[in-house]
């Protein structure tokens, strides 16, 4: 087992999956937001295309959508005329935000309808509007109630990442893949493989640990 | 062609219509896939949980590790690591059942917190109680305790069923011929990925629906309280 | 014209009313909260609202604040209608914009204070003022100070809501009101979530606004030794209605309606024998 040559190709393939995972997840706390509030809207058009989106996206399996975003979303552009091919890397990340996103939606969602009623009630005395009242009152005190399961998602984002390897991405899966396939020595490529993923979860769990802390700095201790 | 029907591309909806046997060829396998890993995943959760519960620190912290390790890892990678590294210790099964394992493995992490979770939720007072009855711990944890457990467990368990079909696909790596796959194979051979991937996509969204409203009626049907015994 | 507070012994000069309501009716399905309701408030009075619970006290601020809708009747605030706008000189229901201008006109303060918790009591007072009004920051800030100032809680500033005991979260939320400039002040039962040690406090500060101030306020709460004290008139309300309504010396030495007895029995009685 010649660990050390393993590492260089491993590296690269993690800075890959290091940089997919960080898009993925930020372009998918965007779709959250953009689903969770988007479900709670007035205009009932909003809400149905929120709630159908959510629904594709969680009631399908994530490689089922990737693969149709790469495979066949092609085929349907030639059927309109258009150029529709995605590359690996826009595809992966569209489909990993697409999904973490009509996950994190319920999750926002959640959390917004948990703000208790009489904080709307004191915003309307002081004259906010709705829209002012939802991002200056509602979201702020949201957030730090969303933290938790968005720690679960961005874990769970970071595992899904090794899919794209089936793509043909060059992410940290992938490599190993290149590597095993030239040594045959899958004992050695796959227990690093678990470990180097196993690390940057530990990692990422870490960060988000923090992030959590710094956002709920104004709730009361001890509840 | 494929499991020896034949498909016609005269336009798209005949091909849709002619690839759904096909298709439904790959359902069972995903269900029979979903199923077996249940409840390898239910069973081994079992055993992670009671290992974790253990007083003893040295059965339960690794215990614990190993349970967030199979959390924090791919499904994919651990399925590679099943794949080609048990033969290597001369235990080779058939693709089918390797699937099911890391499924059932991957899983039984998730499982087992949901035991752990689901047993703590019982009041403290349960136990106490039971003990100042002078109850054996046997008699409190089959009759007391698990009554109160399961209308929590239940439901969590039955989300994670759903998830394990969604998680299914990723079989195809090591050939199983499940939903996805056979889509795949048919677009392969067709040049037309759009028709057969769409409509591995309802059927997903389809399947997906139904067993939530499965669970979700479950769920109503179990008595908050805990199973009523007479 | 001299500036000081009205004469508490001549009855409210209906013209000179800041509120009114006519006929009001507000329902909760079956059940009537508000029955028929005539009430007048005069610019500058302090009047207070006493009542059993489920009488329909709170109701009336809610209603004033646009917090709930009104079933029938009318109320006019500052002259203008409330709850109703007129178009083409007909009589319809009131608009959004509309509702937000009558808005600027009160201000209230809630039974659980609700501050916004992710502020800090600097930004609470001046986040409306900053926002709705469309103050300058320093502005805010100047006025937010003088506010903080009149009910003691300038050294708290920077602080957050979960960093305060109740009866000084309950201070900022009185501040945070004033900073807008309300004409009219609703409290409603500020001092029924607090300890008892806490209430005192807050209702220094209320006695100080209605000696220093002629703001118009509305106050309901069960602090009755501190409505005889501060108020212009009291008002009894019972099922929906207004029983009976006086000077505080008048309603809480010689109530006239059996019912106001009933309920002032236990107070009158301490009263006598302290």
């Amino acid at each position: 087992m010649d660990w050390l040559s393993y590492l260089d190709p491993l590296l690269q393939g993690a800075w890959v999956t290091i940089r997919l995972a960080l898009y993925s997840t930020l372009l998918g706390a965007v779709f959250s937001f953009l689903f969770g509030i988007g479900r709670l809207s007035r205009s009932l058009p909003c809400r149905w295309a929120s709630v159908a989106l959510i629904e594709i996206f969680r009631g399908t399996s994530l490689l089922v959508q990737l693969f149709w975003l790469f495979f066949a979303l092609p085929v349907l552009g030639q059927a309109l005329g258009l150029d529709l091919r995605l590359p690996p890397v826009v595809a992966g990340t569209l489909a990993l935000s697409l999904n973490i996103g009509a996950y994190g939606a319920e999750v926002v969602r959640g959390a917004i309808q948990a703000v208790p009623r009489n904080q709307y009630e004191a915003a309307k005395a002081l004259d906010f509007t709705p829209r002012q009242t939802l991002w200056r009152i509602a979201i702020p005190q949201a957030i730090p109630e969303m933290m938790p399961s968005f720690c679960n998602l961005a874990v769970q984002n970071l595992k899904d990442t090794a899919l794209v390897s089936l793509i043909g991405l060059g992410d940290l899966a992938f490599q190993a893949e290149r590597v095993r396939n030239f040594t045959q020595d899958s004992v050695g490529v796959y227990t690093l493989l678990l470990l180097m993923y196993f690390g940057m979860a530990l990692v990422l769990a870490g960060l988000m640990r923090l992030l959590e802390t710094h956002v709920g700095r104004w709730r009361a201790r001890g509840i | 062609m494929l499991f020896g029907i034949e498909w016609d591309t005269t336009n798209d909806w005949v091909f849709a219509w002619s690839i759904l046997p096909i298709l439904l060829r790959g359902l069972v396998v995903t269900i029979e896939a979903t199923l077996l890993g249940f409840v390898v995943g239910a069973t081994l959760g079992l055993v992670l949980a009671a290992l974790k519960s253990v007083r003893t620190r040295l059965i339960s912290w690794p215990a614990r590790l190993l349970t967030e390790f199979l959390r924090d890892t791919p499904l994919l990678v651990q399925l590679f690591f099943l794949y080609y590294v048990l033969p290597e210790y001369g235990l080779v099964l058939p693709a089918f059942l390797t699937g099911a394992l890391a499924l059932g493995v991957q899983y039984s992490a998730y499982m087992s917190e949901v035991y752990r979770a689901g047993l703590e939720s019982i009041a403290r007072g349960q136990t106490e109680a039971a003990r100042a009855l002078d109850i054996s711990p046997l008699r409190t944890f089959t009759v007391i305790i698990l009554p109160q457990a399961i209308p929590r467990i239940i439901p969590a368990l039955g989300n994670y069923l759903v998830s394990i079909m969604k998680d299914v696909p990723v079989l195809s790596v090591v050939s199983i011929l499940e939903m996805l796959n056979v889509a795949r194979i048919i677009g392969d051979r067709s040049f037309n990925y759009m028709v057969p991937l769409t409509l591995v996509g309802a059927l997903y969204l389809i399947l997906t629906l139904v067993a939530s409203a499965g669970v979700r009626v479950l769920d109503e049907r179990l008595p908050k309280r805990g199973i009523p015994l007479q | 014209m001299n500036n000081a507070m009205p004469d508490s012994s001549i009855p409210p000069d209906p013209t000179d009313a800041i509120i009114t309501m006519d006929q009001v009716v507000k329902r909760f399905g079956a059940a009537t909260v508000l029955d028929h309701l005539d009430f007048r408030v005069s610019k500058g009075e302090k009047v207070t609202i006493i009542g059993p619970s489920g009488s329909g006290k709170s109701t009336v601020l809610r209603i004033l604040m646009t917090l709930e809708t009104l079933d029938e009747g009318l109320i006019h605030v500052a002259g203008k209608p409330l709850w109703h706008e007129y178009r083409h000189g007909r009589p319809v229901p009131a608009s959004e914009a509309h509702l937000r201008a009558m808005r600027k006109e009160m201000g209230m303060v809630f039974q659980q204070f609700n501050l916004f918790p992710h502020m800090t009591v600097r930004r609470n007072v001046t986040e409306s003022p900053v926002h709705v009004l469309g103050l300058s920051k320093a502005e805010a800030d100047q006025r937010a100070y003088e506010y903080l100032d009149l009910v003691g809680m300038t050294d708290h500033a920077d602080k957050f809501p979960s960093q305060l005991s109740g009866g000084q979260q309950q201070r900022v939320a009185i501040a945070r009101a004033l900073a807008m400039r309300p004409n009219i002040l609703l409290f409603d039962e500020p001092t029924s979530a607090l300890d008892p040690e806490l209430v005192g406090e807050v209702l220094t500060v209320i006695r100080r606004l209605s000696e220093e101030h002629d703001l118009t306020m509305l106050l309901v709460t069960h602090e009755m030794e501190f409505a005889r004290q501060i108020s212009d008139r009291v008002c009894f309300f019972d099922k929906g209605t207004i029983v009976e309504q006086a000077p505080p010396e008048a309603i809480f030495t010689a109530p006239q309606e059996a019912r106001t007895r009933e309920f002032l029995k236990t107070f009158i009685q301490a009263r006598q024998n302290a």
